[in-house]
């Protein structure tokens, strides 16, 4: 099955079995590598990438569902070299450990920025349901608030 | 002597592993299929006892919880992660039901799906409701989001959300999800009939 999309901003068609996890799309057929496999099982949350604005997870979303959609990995986070806010607060507070799930908590946060500018740290609890084995989660938490300032600042 | 005894013992762990497996194979298949519709009457004499052996059934009360937190699993336990209600029932802003649940069942992530996957609102919550309750909380306009009997019946007997409980999919573990004990046909003809006879709801 034929299926068009635009990703990173620019059209991309795939021929695809319809029920393909997106993310075999991305990785292996279009050889994106940012967006990881975690679980397979919609769990962890490394596979985080936006649909439409929208964080989902893409190891649970069947190809055929992307026909006509915008898709944003976290390839196409950033406007070209200018880093987006959370890419940035990520680097200042030196998040990331291993680093494994830190592509798929990056969308996340974007995506919660846009809908809410300044979480509180309920909000994110509520809203933030990804996995960190290496318990990255209080320097998440901080960066978060920090790219909620960057992002206030630069708008 | 001894070789006798080694023998008697092989035979007996083979017949408990075929017997095992038996048992086994049986639950695996009450998980999968609704009885026959021959022995679904006998379930329950009316076509409201009918029709409630699927209403309260797990695969509708996990998503009409009286909390704000869909439950999951055939046990019912709180939704991992931390889901959350949200405003409207489809989870809160950045953390959708949707991030997760698309229009169909995902046989590779073992996610189940269907068109508008949300929670039913809080009015609507069944936990620890007897099934008159149930009904009554279900045909009250107060509760009900306003709907008439015959919309009630259009929501039981077409919404594509509520009849997914008649092909839940598999779980995360590749196991199919236990069904209700009617079948998809049983229950629409039940819910017909018992609209049809002006919606009883017996005492309790």
């Amino acid at each position: 099955m034929k299926i068009s999309f635009q990703i990173n901003g620019k059209p991309q068609t795939v021929e695809v079995e319809p029920s393909t996890p997106l993310l075999w799309v991305i990785r292996d057929v279009l050889d994106m590598k940012g967006t990881k496999f975690g679980c397979g099982k919609a769990a962890c949350g490394a596979c985080t990438i936006h649909i439409d604005g929208t964080a989902v997870r893409s190891c649970s979303y069947a190809a055929r569902f992307a026909e006509g959609k915008s898709i944003t990995t976290i390839e196409g986070l950033s406007d070209g070299d200018n880093l987006h806010p959370v890419q940035q607060a990520w680097m200042e507070e030196i998040v990331p450990q291993c680093g494994y799930c830190q592509p798929g908590f990056m969308m996340a946060t974007a995506a919660l920025l846009e809908k809410i500018p300044n979480p509180t740290d309920e909000d994110i609890d509520k809203n933030i349901a990804n996995v960190c084995r290496c318990a990255t989660y209080y320097r998440m938490r901080k960066a978060i608030h920090r790219a909620a300032e960057i992002k206030a600042t630069n708008s | 002597m001894k070789k006798l005894s080694l023998l008697a013992l092989t035979f007996a762990l083979l017949l408990l592993g075929i017997v095992g497996m038996e048992a086994f194979s049986g639950s695996q298949a009450a998980l999968k299929d609704p009885k026959p519709l021959a022995e679904q009457e006998d379930l329950a004499a009316t076509p409201f006892d009918q029709m409630m052996e699927v209403i309260s059934h797990k695969r509708c009360v996990n998503c009409h919880p009286t909390g704000d937190r869909p439950r999951q699993g055939e046990d019912s336990h709180l939704h991992n992660f931390n889901i959350q209600r949200g405003k409207d029932g489809h989870g809160v802003v950045a953390l959708q039901c949707a991030a997760c649940h698309q229009k169909e069942n995902n046989l590779n992530s073992g996610v189940p799906g269907a068109p508008h996957w949300h929670l039913a609102p809080r009015s609507m919550g069944w936990e620890g409701m007897s099934r008159s309750e149930i009904a009554q909380a279900m045909t009250d306009p107060q509760r009900n989001g306003g709907r008439t009997i015959e919309e009630i019946e259009k929501h039981l007997t077409e919404d594509p959300l509520v009849l997914w409980v008649f092909e839940p999919g598999v779980n995360h573990e590749g196991i199919p999800r236990e069904k209700p004990p009617l079948s998809k046909e049983a229950f629409i003809a039940a819910v017909k009939a018992w609209v049809a006879e002006g919606a009883p709801i017996p005492t309790e």
